[in-house]
């Protein structure tokens, strides 16, 4: 059982001061897969990632990498294990070939082996053109990439990137996927956190759902994102005459509760087959002669997933989010936006409009 | 992928040596970075050139040696004491800024001795520092200080002030491992000025007022400076403190001992460089 697992965790506990970073921390991840720690900032996600990489003590539970007791036998752990941080953990003077040779050194291979393999890398992660160059002068994806290469020179079974694309452009960012991607189809395991939902949507075969220090969920990115009642239809429309009738017309077409934010002139539902709902939404608001200022099909929010996650009235775990939806919520009771519109209670379908708290809050603005 | 990871060393003696490959490995990153910023390494060379010259010449004239003698004569102890004591700058700046940047995270994941690191940063930073000295030898010949007690103590002298540097650069490991914050250089070069001064370096303590003359004559830096000057024979040496009268063995003892409390707490805080 022990075997098939790459990485194990078993109630990890870290507590800094008076702020508990992780309660009860319970981790499995299968040999040869990719598994993402999804969760905002200050989640718990590195505290987990520091611990698993012998960086870090844990104040209670145990954690397996490779087989191998992170905190009785680190030594062996370490030579089993690549680290990619939050920050590129480069010598910025040198270049990057001398970068890793460099680390090649530091794992004892011979100079000249080590000189060989910074060579094969750079040209892996398409670096060799600017390998002499010193790393002060490489964009915020060379970097990544190079940082990645850095924590492959030994071909390590279990790779762990904390938040690997944070602060990268769009293109940055597809140069690192691609760079995962690919090693992951050797047959590395690696654990990815993340705070965007996207990206452990492109990656990862698994996702856990970290908040206050502990797992939420633990599934597939298919099935979290259906949790949330897959993709989302949003319209706006002109005149805020209109909106119950968009509201009306959102409840026969989605699958879930329709959302209306009045202030905004916005309405919302989450739908299955989205070009479906979309072309009818779009022939339906044109028959009744409502004008839409927008509409937009868009993938459900992690906040939103979180949000349903830890909706759950009374469980410990959801307790701390909680208490941030009420905030969210009364601040938007406050501006005005309310959750259903009282006009009309029943859409014309019959269906009944119900207030869903969830889908009232939004996330702050620049939260993302 | 033919490449064979080596095995991780079993016995005493192959960690011993896998550590100071490590350390040798880290020692030749420093060269290298050096090396490649040649213009930097020119300036941290001449800036004590220039507090020699500024000294030497300008405020010199004014200076008052206890029993007479040349001031720049009593000056180069002081300069060579100096350059050791600038040096903690570098080793804070390398240190903290590999600890911001998280390549030390990196090191510390990776199967390295511990100490290897700050090993590898202490090699690399008395080799600095012998060529340092070097070049404030060379200054203070041209300015015409000289050694009069023959070559065999003047090495010893030369390794009194290596003694100091190699125990301020440990002082300076630990506040790098402890504030990882490269910005706080700023603190420490304003910080070693007081330090400077408040010592024999550049003005005999006697001329100070009595309580500030022996706070500067505890300084652990007069205790190196006074010891240098007695071993080449330049003037300003000896007083009747307890103090001065034993220069000597606190230019042993000082260095041993800061060294002795601060080694071990700068392994001790890489190896649980915690957030």
């Amino acid at each position: 059982m022990t075997e098939a697992l790459a990485i194990r965790a078993d109630g990890l506990r870290k507590r800094y001061g008076d702020r508990l970073a992780l309660d009860g921390f319970d981790l499995a991840v299968p040999t040869g897969t990719v598994h993402g720690l999804l969760g905002r900032n200050g989640a718990g996600k590195t505290t987990v990632v520091r611990i698993l990489t012998t960086l870090l003590r844990g104040d209670g539970g145990r954690a397996e990498v490779a087989g191998f007791d992170v905190a009785r036998q680190a030594d062996q752990v370490r030579h089993r294990i690549g680290l990619v941080g939050q920050h590129a953990a480069l010598d910025e003077v040198l270049s990057g070939r001398r970068n890793l040779a460099m680390f090649g050194r530091l794992h004892h291979l011979p100079g000249r082996v080590a000189d060989q393999r910074a060579d094969e890398l750079l040209a892996r992660f398409g670096l060799t053109d600017s390998g002499d160059r010193p790393v002060q002068t490489y964009s915020g994806g060379m970097r990544r990439r190079l940082d990645l290469a850095a924590s492959l020179i030994l071909t390590p079974p279990v790779l762990f990137l904390d938040e690997p694309t944070t602060g990268l452009d769009p293109h940055g960012r597809n140069e690192v996927w691609a760079a995962v991607r690919a090693l992951v189809g050797a047959g590395t395991t690696v654990l990815l956190t993340t705070q965007y939902l996207d990206e452990a949507d492109q990656l990862a075969d698994r996702i856990c759902v970290v908040d206050a220090g502990r797992v939420i969920a633990d599934d597939t990115p298919e099935r979290l994102k259906a949790l949330r009642g897959g993709d989302r239809l949003d319209v706006v429309v002109r005149e805020a005459d209109d909106l119950p009738a968009a509201a009306a017309l959102l409840g026969r077409l989605g699958a879930g509760d329709v959302s209306v934010d009045r202030e905004n002139r916005r309405a919302g539902v989450a739908v299955r087959d989205r070009i479906h709902a979309l072309t009818e939404l779009v022939r339906a608001l044109d028959e009744q002669g409502v004008v839409v200022e927008d509409i937009a099909l868009r993938r459900p929010t992690l906040d939103e997933v979180f949000l349903h996650l830890t909706a759950g009235a009374g469980s410990a775990s959801g307790a701390g989010t909680a208490a941030r939806v009420g905030t969210a919520a009364r601040a938007d009771s406050a501006s005005g936006a309310d959750s259903v519109d009282s006009a009309s209670g029943t859409t014309a379908a019959g269906e009944r409009v119900a207030p869903d708290p969830a889908n009232r809050w939004r996330a702050p603005e620049g939260a993302r | 992928m033919s490449l064979v990871i080596p095995a991780p060393p079993r016995t005493g003696p192959q960690r011993l040596r896998w550590a100071l490959q490590d350390g040798w490995t880290i020692t030749r990153r420093d060269l290298a970075h050096r090396a490649r910023q040649p213009l930097q390494v020119a300036i941290e060379l001449f800036f004590p050139i220039m507090v020699v010259l500024m000294f030497g010449y300008l405020f010199g004239g004014g200076m008052l040696i206890t029993g007479g003698g040349n001031y720049r004569e009593f000056l180069m102890p002081g300069m060579f004491a100096m350059t050791m004591l600038f040096g903690i700058e570098a080793t804070y700046t390398a240190i903290a800024t590999d600890a911001a940047r998280g390549v030390t995270d990196r090191f510390r994941a990776m199967p390295m001795a511990s100490s290897a690191v700050v090993l590898g940063r202490s090699m690399a930073d008395m080799l600095n520092s012998v060529l340092g000295l070097l070049v404030m030898i060379g200054c203070g010949l041209a300015v015409g200080w000289r050694w009069h007690a023959g070559a065999g103590a003047a090495l010893a002298g030369f390794g009194l002030l290596l003694m100091l540097r190699f125990a301020l650069l440990w002082v300076g490991i630990y506040l790098a491992l402890l504030l990882r914050q490269p910005e706080s250089v700023v603190a420490l070069q304003i910080l070693v000025w007081p330090v400077l001064f408040l010592s024999n370096a550049v003005v005999s303590p006697e001329t100070m007022p009595g309580w500030l003359g022996v706070l500067a004559e505890a300084n652990p830096l007069s205790a190196t400076i006074a010891a240098v000057r007695e071993l080449f024979g330049n003037p300003g040496w000896g007083g009747d403190s307890w103090l001065a009268r034993n220069a000597l063995p606190l230019a042993t003892g000082w260095p041993v001992l800061l060294t002795a409390i601060f080694l071990p707490l700068s392994v001790r805080r890489y190896r649980r460089l915690d957030r």
